[in-house]
Order: structure tokens, then C-alpha cells, then sequence
């Protein structure tokens, strides 16, 4: 006769199988933001773009916009280049650039080579706009709302299908937000 | 003689020699008691593109920049606890390397304390289910029987 006493132990290998199943499929590289609905954190950042006033967070406010955090040195920036191209010649959304790291003249020797889909650069030498933002690497992409909140971080470029299936979503629900 | 000198200098030269620091000499402060502290804390801080190494043995840019932080938090007159705090802020819980017992840490910091507590009683309660029941005394006629047994042993040996 079995006493219910033995099936404890396939219990809890059952229990530890699913945690360890469900925790095998979770991405460990994705770290969470703590800043999501949450306002952009303050910055006065440099205009990478000779001639115009400096990028401050401010400037995001009022409209749903994008804020990408990108450099002249990073390759998979180069990946999401054309996404973002295609979103700011279809005037889908303006999207912002934050220079993290980089020489100003090497970013536009970059810009000048594949287009500038930028509405205003912010070039962050010190990297420390990018520590408030808790920034881990580029290429990076934070959805604003209208307030000038953080909605969403994007780590890793935004090809079409991140853009069609994440973004683009969320992006008509914050447009409809007052 | 000579040669005992130079094995010992190359000895001793290999005990002293430390592994290489990420910590670059620009970033140290002059103070060596707030030094002393950043490195502490630079010990318990995850850095967030290498993501198994601290900030204090990180090589990555942004680890430099994290230290450099630390430090200049430090210097104004922030507590180790305000330290931590201001780069949780920007990064969460995650940046820590030990993570803090809170609500949804619980499981984590007791877990091996439950399944050990369990595993115990699983080995207590198998244990007690295999023990024999004590034996019944013996009856006069075994006691007989032992008797008339050893004696014939005894017998035998002497022999």
C-alpha cells in the first residue's frame, strides 16, 4: 500500500521542475527599469548638432516621443539605424538622441554617412545623463509620454517586428492619453 | 648563498604580487579611510553590462564610471547606506549583489532553510519508520537454553 507520504517528493520535483522550467525562458540579461512611469530624470546635455540649444529633458515634454541612446562606436546601433530612419521620414514619431560616450564629431560623421533621424541630439561624454536613466549599454530606446514620463526601455536595437509587435502598441495607447 | 637569496626574493616577490586591479590609479581618492570604503561598497555593487562581476573588479567603461560615482558621493558626505541607495534609484535592487530581504526577496533568503528543514524531517521521520520495535524479555525456558548453550561452548573450549 502507498502512503500519500511518497508522492511529497515527486510534489516538490514537480514544483522545482515548473519554477526552474518558467525561469529557463525568462532572458537573464534583461534587467527591469526602475525608472517606467516614472519622469525622465533631469539633464542638460550639450547639443551634438553645432548651432542649437542644448537638449534638456523638458523638451519631451508634450507629445509621445522616443528617446534613444545611441553612439557613433556602437555596432548594434548601426542594426536599428534604418528602423529609426524609416520612423522619422514617415513622421511617426520624433525621436530624440542621446550620444552616450562619444565624440560629438565622430556622431556626425556618422549621421552624415547613414541619415539623422534625430530631431535633437544630447551628446553625453561624462556618461552620467545615461547613469540617471540607468542606462546597462546602446543601443537603448525610452518610450515618453506626454508628461515626460518614462513608459517603457527598449534594451537592444528596435528592428521592424520590435517596432510593429512592442512599440508601435503602445505608442497609439499613449497618443490617445490626454 | 646566493642562490637561496635570489629563490627567496623571487618567493617572496611572488607572495606580494597581487592580481590586477580594474581600479584605475586616477580614480583613486588620496583619502585612504573614504578609499577604503569606495572599495567596499564598489565590492557589493553588480556592474550592469558584465552582470556577474562588481563594479570594483569590472573592467567595462561603465563600471569606471559607477566607481567613479561612488567616490564622489563619498567626498560629499554621503553614508555607505546613501551611497547604494542613489545607484538603486537609477538601476533597482538589481545592482546589488546581495540582494535585500524584503517581500518578494523572502523566498530567496529562506528557501534553503525550508527545503533543509525539510529534507531533515523527511530523514527523521524515514529513520524512525525502520527502527525495530524493542525485543520482548526472555522467558525462563530461553533463559534455560542460554545457560545450557554457553556451558556447552564453554566445554568445547576447554578442551
Amino acid at each position: 500500500m502507498l502512503r500519500w507520504i511518497v508522492f511529497v517528493p515527486v510534489a516538490l520535483f514537480a514544483i522545482l521542475a515548473v519554477t526552474f522550467g518558467l525561469g529557463l525562458r525568462r532572458d537573464p540579461s534583461a534587467i527591469p527599469s526602475v525608472l517606467i512611469d516614472r519622469p525622465v530624470p533631469a539633464f542638460v546635455l550639450e547639443p551634438v548638432k553645432p548651432g542649437v540649444a542644448p537638449f534638456r529633458q523638458e523638451d519631451l515634454k508634450g507629445k509621445v516621443s522616443l528617446l534613444n541612446v545611441f553612439a557613433s562606436w556602437c555596432s548594434a546601433c548601426r542594426y536599428e539605424h534604418p528602423t529609426l530612419m524609416a520612423l522619422a521620414e514617415n513622421n511617426t514619431i520624433p525621436i530624440y538622441g542621446l550620444d552616450w560616450k562619444d565624440e560629438p564629431r565622430a556622431c556626425l560623421d556618422y549621421l552624415e554617412r547613414s541619415g539623422d533621424p534625430f530631431v535633437s541630439i544630447g551628446g553625453d561624454m561624462s556618461g552620467r545623463a545615461a547613469i540617471d536613466l540607468g542606462v546597462t549599454g546602446a543601443p537603448e530606446t525610452f518610450v515618453i509620454d506626454k508628461a515626460g514620463q518614462i513608459r517603457y526601455k527598449h534594451v537592444g536595437p528596435i528592428t521592424e517586428d520590435v517596432w510593429r509587435d512592442t512599440i508601435a502598441p503602445l505608442v497609439a495607447r499613449l497618443e490617445a492619453e490626454t | 648563498m646566493k642562490r637561496r637569496f635570489v629563490l627567496a626574493a623571487t618567493l617572496a616577490a611572488v607572495l606580494a604580487a597581487s592580481p590586477a586591479l580594474a581600479v584605475m590609479p586616477d580614480e583613486q581618492l588620496p583619502d585612504t579611510v573614504l578609499e577604503t570604503r569606495a572599495v567596499d561598497i564598489s565590492r557589493e555593487l553588480r556592474c550592469v553590462v558584465c552582470q556577474n562581476q562588481s563594479i570594483d573588479d569590472s573592467a567595462a567603461p561603465l563600471a569606471r564610471d559607477m566607481r567613479i560615482i561612488v567616490r564622489e558621493r563619498l567626498v560629499a558626505g554621503d553614508t555607505d547606506a546613501e551611497v547604494k541607495a542613489y545607484l538603486v534609484a537609477r538601476y533597482g535592487n538589481y545592482v546589488l549583489l546581495r540582494p535585500p530581504l524584503q517581500g518578494d526577496t523572502w523566498a530567496l533568503w529562506f528557501a534553503p532553510f525550508a527545503v533543509f528543514l525539510l529534507a531533515g524531517a523527511g530523514v527523521f521521520g524515514f529513520a524512525k519508520s525502520r527502527s525495530l520495535p524493542a525485543p520482548a524479555p526472555l522467558s525462563d525456558a530461553d533463559r534455560e537454553k542460554l545457560e545450557r548453550l554457553r556451558r556447552a561452548r564453554a566445554e568445547t573450549r576447554s578442551l
